[in-house]
C-alpha cells in the first residue's frame, strides 16, 4: 500500500529539477540508477558518480564538506543507501557541518537490483535525519515544492535533508562513460580551491 | 615504547593531515592524542571513516583511517570498489589483535587470516616496529601515493603507548 502514490514525480524528474538550482557545488551521487541518471541529464565535473560502495555516498559527501567548510556540499543518495548506511545520519547528526546538504530520492525499492522493497515505506527516513540531529528537514512530493524547500536549504546553514518521495520510474541511461580514475581526478580538479 | 604524542608528532610531520576512525585499545593513546590536538573525525563504522577519509583526500587532504582489524572485514568492499577502483590513497592504521591466541575468541580468526586477506585483495602492508617506526610510516605513506591506494600500518600491542600501559 502507497497511499503516495499518484502524487510522485519519478527520480530523474526531480534530479532534473534539482541541477538546474545547482551550479558549482561539488555533488555526490550514490551508486546505481541514480550517478547513471545524473550523468545522462548534466555531466560536470563537480559530479562524483559511484559505482559502488553502497551506503557510502553521504561519508565521500562528510568529507569534502568537513575539508571545504566554504563550499555547499550536496550529496544525491537513495532510501536503499541511507538505510545501508543508516549509522552517517548519526555522525552527520552530531558534528553538524553547515555546508551538507543531503537529498534522498526515496521511491522505496532497490530500483538497480529489480524493485525489491525497501523498508522505507515504513521507517521515515526525515524523522530518523531529524532524530539524528539535522537542522533542516523537508519531506516533499511534487516538483514545485522540492524547488521551494531545495532553494531555501541553499540559503540556510544545515545539516539539510531533503527527503522526495518519487515514483519507481528509471530513466533509459547507460554506465557512466568516465572510467572511475578519470572521476576522481576530475572531481578534485573541479572542487580545487 | 614508542610515546603516542611522539608518534601522532612523526606522521603530520610525514604531511598526514586528516585523521577518522573507530577506536580499539591499541591505538587508545593514539586517538587520545589526536583528540587533544583536536584533529580527529570519530566515525561509527569503519566503512564510514574510509569514506569520510575518500572525501578528504578528494579535497586536497593526506587522510589516516584508525581501526581494530575487525574493522577490516566491516570496510573491505569500500577498500574494494571505492578507493582500489578510484585510485584513491589512504593511510590505514590497523591494530593486530588476535596476533597470538591470548586474545579474546571474537579476533582470532582475522588475527591468523589478515596478512593473507590484505595480500589477496592487493593492498600492501607493513608492520610497524619501535626500531623502524620512522621509517615505516615513511614507507606507507610513499607507497600509498605512488600506488594511489590505501596501505595497512600494522600495529600490534606495545608498540606504541595505548591508554593502558
Amino acid at each position: 500500500m502507497r497511499p503516495e502514490e499518484g502524487t510522485l514525480i519519478s527520480r530523474a524528474q526531480a534530479i532534473a529539477t534539482l541541477l538546474e538550482l545547482l551550479t558549482d557545488q561539488p555533488v555526490v551521487i550514490c551508486n546505481g540508477f541514480p550517478s547513471r541518471e545524473v550523468h545522462k541529464i548534466a555531466d560536470r565535473p563537480t559530479h562524483f558518480y559511484m559505482v559502488g560502495s553502497m551506503g557510502n555516498a553521504a561519508t565521500i559527501a562528510l568529507g569534502v564538506a568537513l575539508v571545504k567548510p566554504n563550499k555547499q556540499v550536496v550529496t544525491f543518495d537513495g532510501d536503499g543507501n541511507v538505510l545501508m548506511g543508516m549509522g552517517t545520519l548519526a555522525t552527520v547528526g552530531a558534528l553538524r557541518p553547515k555546508n551538507f546538504i543531503h537529498v534522498v530520492f526515496d521511491n522505496e525499492v532497490y530500483g538497480t537490483t529489480g524493485n525489491q522493497p525497501t523498508i522505507s515505506n515504513v521507517v521515515p527516513l526525515d524523522k530518523v535525519a531529524k532524530s539524528a540531529g539535522y537542522v533542516n528537514v523537508e519531506r516533499v512530493l511534487d516538483r514545485v515544492d522540492l524547488v521551494y524547500e531545495f532553494k531555501d536549504m541553499l540559503k540556510k546553514d544545515g545539516p539539510s535533508f531533503l527527503l522526495i518521495k518519487v515514483n519507481e520510474f528509471v530513466e533509459d541511461a547507460g554506465r557512466v562513460v568516465h572510467e572511475p580514475p578519470v572521476i576522481t581526478r576530475r572531481f578534485m580538479k573541479a572542487i580545487e580551491g | 615504547m614508542i610515546d603516542s604524542d611522539v608518534f601522532v608528532q612523526s606522521m603530520q610531520d610525514m604531511g598526514v593531515n586528516f585523521f577518522t576512525g573507530v577506536p580499539d585499545s591499541i591505538l587508545g593513546g593514539i586517538i587520545a592524542e589526536l583528540i587533544i590536538r583536536g584533529v580527529y573525525v570519530p566515525a561509527v563504522r569503519e566503512d564510514e571513516a574510509v569514506g569520510i577519509a575518500a572525501g578528504a583526500y578528494m579535497a586536497g587532504r593526506v587522510p589516516a583511517v584508525l581501526m581494530q582489524n575487525s574493522g577490516l572485514g566491516t570496510c573491505l568492499n569500500t577498500l574494494i570498489s571505492l578507493n582500489l577502483i578510484y585510485r584513491q590513497p589512504c593511510l590505514l592504521l590497523v591494530s593486530w589483535r588476535g596476533q597470538d591466541r591470548s586474545d579474546a575468541p571474537e579476533h582470532r580468526v582475522m588475527g591468523e587470516a589478515m596478512l593473507q586477506l590484505l595480500d589477496t585483495v592487493r593492498i600492501p602492508h607493513r608492520t610497524l616496529t619501535e626500531k623502524t617506526a620512522v621509517e615505516d610510516v615513511r614507507w606507507v605513506i610513499d607507497i600509498s601515493t605512488k600506488m594511489q591506494i590505501p596501505v595497512v600500518l600494522l600495529l600490534a600491542k606495545g608498540v606504541v603507548r595505548g591508554l593502558h600501559p
